[in-house]
């Protein structure tokens, strides 16, 4: 019966997710765009012309729409640049679509209107086309968006969850979890005696400034739903790599260590929406690592591990204590424990 | 993390493991009740690291497990009950009953929600006056207390909207029947940290008494987990099996006082149906009947066929510790995290779905 209706945990961004995309829409959708499963789809404008045109489009129907450290708005502005700029592009132009739910309070629409022409500001793009449709009461949760991206990527990028290599190094850009358990603890009115405000931010200036150090990065993937386990797996199979990972290396801060052991979830799954993934070969390390901590959203960049050729679309982690387990993507939504 | 780091110091682990190494001499089986237990154990690839002569294996610690499908099935259809909320952990909206799931009835348009604490429940009782709100109450004991809290804030309250369906499990019992059962042979136990902190470690005492097996309680840290073992591979080696504490920053002997109190207050010890294990004496906990006004079973009777387990799930074997998840013929085939057969694979506390998440290298 599960397999015959749609779930909410077909949203949780997990394997449920991947396996619905791959049944309904690149079945029937089918193209080379979405057969590379990348962030945005990339395009040269005509065949004798270098430049490359990138497109991306994002739903965003989170609950509260107001939350520590961001809201709706801001996260459907971060989440298409941070898409477009997860295959190179330099983000430029925006759309907008709003539906409102009936009784949506105008000053809460306006709130988060301000916040996308802030974000927007920030990330330097423009908001230059929209829709707005309001249904009735109870067809929607207060407030859903959808915003699409468009951006041009520059002469000489190749950047594609497709193109890790045996011995690239795998960057992992700051702390992880932040944003998920921020959700999280404002839905379900969890208070913790430390604070634990979303990471949303717009990463393309980050990117920018990773691509002017070394531009011969592999791949990059922001890790959002899933977590950081579940875009390490997409971008291993991909790839057709293994990727190895140390636990130790993964920073993780002390506020959400300590909300997930609470709650019983692991920190690897949780929801991020201002961080990302590079693959990058060896050469490239040094100086892609040293432009990420000069940037305001790099500065805790760590190397987190390798990819290998050994155990091809499996990622592995190495323990804290030295055992090998593997690393699988998430399977419906993380739930607290009960005992 | 004060409290988290020191039980993952890599260092005292290792001291740990070698004192293990050199205290082992025989080859041992030990169950680990809790499935708690269960995932710190594959998560921190602990089997990897103990000597191959320990042999590990889970038992029907995980709640929504041993949750039998007669009593799912109850819950699903009164979930389909006009006018009616029925709340609960996480887990249980995902194990498959006879005709589907609490998710899959969620997904038809009964209103089945999610909740963190049975207050939640009570909150959305007091928010929904013209609704009756149901919480479906599983658990061990360790989950127990604060629902005979809720019913007893519901009481106070005078909230005429709220029930429970209490399928709550006590856990000695249960440890009881896999012995008394014969069918896998156990050198020792690993007690419930949690279980253990409520009922306290001399409930445990039965172990060494009756049945001459040693039990070391363990919290879930790795360096807890390894303490029991090496507690347990000290008591066998010396053939002194007791109850052996290694969980003493959360357990005491006699337990948490006010807890039971408030246990033995709100409910009474009934048989309650296992999967895996079938009815077991003295195992569960029924509403008193003073409290009746907040027994859903009693206000809300719904008629359900006999249910089946699903065809070739051995859920209930592995709940009795007599295979091992990978042993199961469905297991990563057709039983799978995302498409599961057994609530084994579907709870975040079962041994099949740590297995299946942690697999090893």
């Amino acid at each position: 019966m599960s397999q015959d209706t749609i779930l909410l945990a077909h949203g949780s961004g997990g394997k449920l997710t991947h396996d619905l995309i791959r049944a309904v829409f690149v079945k029937h959708f089918r193209n080379p765009w979405l057969d590379r499963q990348d962030d945005a789809a990339v395009w040269a404008l005509t065949a004798s012309t270098e430049t490359r045109l990138a497109l991306t489009t994002d739903c965003y129907v989170v609950q509260p729409i107001f939350f520590p450290g961001g809201d709706i708005g801001r996260l459907a502005v971060c989440g298409t640049v941070n898409d477009l700029a997860m295959v190179g592009a330099q983000p430029l132009y925006l759309t907008a679509g709003f539906i409102l739910e009936e009784g949506l309070p105008l000053v809460d629409l306006e709130r988060v209107v301000v916040s996308m022409a802030q974000t927007a500001r920030e990330a330097g793009v423009e908001i230059i086309a929209g829709d707005t449709k309001v249904v009735d009461r109870g067809s929607a949760d207060s407030l859903f968006i959808n915003t699409a991206g468009i951006g041009v990527l520059p002469a000489g990028i190749s950047i594609s969850g497709a193109n890790a290599q045996p011995g690239d190094v795998v960057i992992l850009s700051g702390p992880i979890g932040a944003h998920g358990l921020a959700i999280l603890s404002q839905r379900e009115g969890l208070r913790f005696s430390f604070p634990l405000n979303s990471d949303c931010a717009p990463l393309n200036g980050l990117v920018d400034a990773m691509l002017k150090a070394d531009a011969r990065i592999h791949c990059l993937r922001d890790p959002t739903r899933g977590g950081l386990a579940t875009t390490l797996n997409e971008l291993a199979t991909q790839s057709q790599v293994g990727i190895e990972i140390e636990e130790a290396c993964i920073p993780v801060p002390e506020g959400v260590k300590a909300a997930c052991e609470l709650l019983g979830l692991d920190p690897l799954y949780v929801a991020n929406e201002g961080k990302l993934v590079a693959i990058v070969p060896p050469p490239a390390e040094d100086s892609v690592l040293a432009a990420m901590h000069g940037h305001q959203y790099g500065q805790q960049a760590a190397v987190i591990g390798r990819v290998t050729s050994a155990h091809p679309r499996r990622v592995v982690l190495r323990t804290t204590l030295g055992a090998h387990r593997v690393l699988e993507m998430l399977t419906g939504a993380q739930l607290p424990r009960i005992c | 993390m004060k409290y988290i780091d020191e039980f993952r110091d890599p260092g005292a682990v290792q001291r740990l493991l070698t004192s293990i190494h050199n205290r082992s001499s025989r080859p041992i089986r030990l169950m680990e009740f809790c499935g708690g237990h269960t995932h710190a154990i594959l998560k921190f690839g602990l089997r990897q690291l103990l000597p191959p002569s320990i042999r590990l294996l889970s038992g029907p610690g995980c709640p929504v497990c041993v949750t039998a499908s007669t009593d799912l099935d109850r819950a699903i259809a009164m979930a389909h009950l006009p006018d009616l909320i029925l709340t609960t952990f996480g887990d249980m909206m995902r194990v498959p009953g006879s005709q589907g799931s609490l998710q899959d009835a969620k997904a038809q348009g009964a209103d089945v929600r999610m909740v963190y604490s049975t207050l939640d429940a009570l909150s959305i009782a007091r928010a929904n006056p013209d609704r009756q709100v149901i919480f479906l109450a599983i658990g061990f004991e360790t989950t127990a207390p604060t629902v005979a809290a809720a019913v007893l804030q519901a009481q106070a309250e005078g909230l005429d909207n709220f029930s429970i369906f209490s399928l709550h499990k006590l856990t000695p019992p249960a440890m009881k029947a896999i012995l008394e059962a014969g069918e896998v042979q156990l050198s020792g136990i690993i007690g419930p940290g949690h279980v253990t902190t409520v009922i306290g470690s001399n409930a445990w005492h039965f172990l060494p008494r009756d049945y001459g097996i040693p039990c070391a309680i363990a919290g879930f840290e790795p360096l807890d987990i390894l303490q029991a073992v090496y507690a347990l591979v000290d008591m066998v080696e010396r053939g002194a099996p007791a109850v052996s504490n290694a969980y003493r920053r959360s357990v005491r002997p006699e337990g948490n006082l006010v807890a039971q109190q408030m246990m033995q207050q709100v409910f009474q010890v009934s048989a309650a149906e296992w999967r895996g294990l079938g009815s077991v004496t003295d195992s569960g906990l029924s509403l008193r009947s003073e409290y009746a006004a907040f027994d859903a079973t009693r206000r809300f009777p719904v008629a359900v066929h006999s249910s089946l387990e699903p065809r070739g799930c051995l859920c209930g074997e592995v709940l009795r510790g007599v295979v091992e998840p990978p042993e199961c013929p469905l297991f990563d085939g057709a039983c799978t995290p995302e498409h599961p057969v057994g609530p084994c694979m579907v709870s975040s506390e079962g041994a099949c779905a740590a297995y299946a998440q942690y697999g090893e290298a």
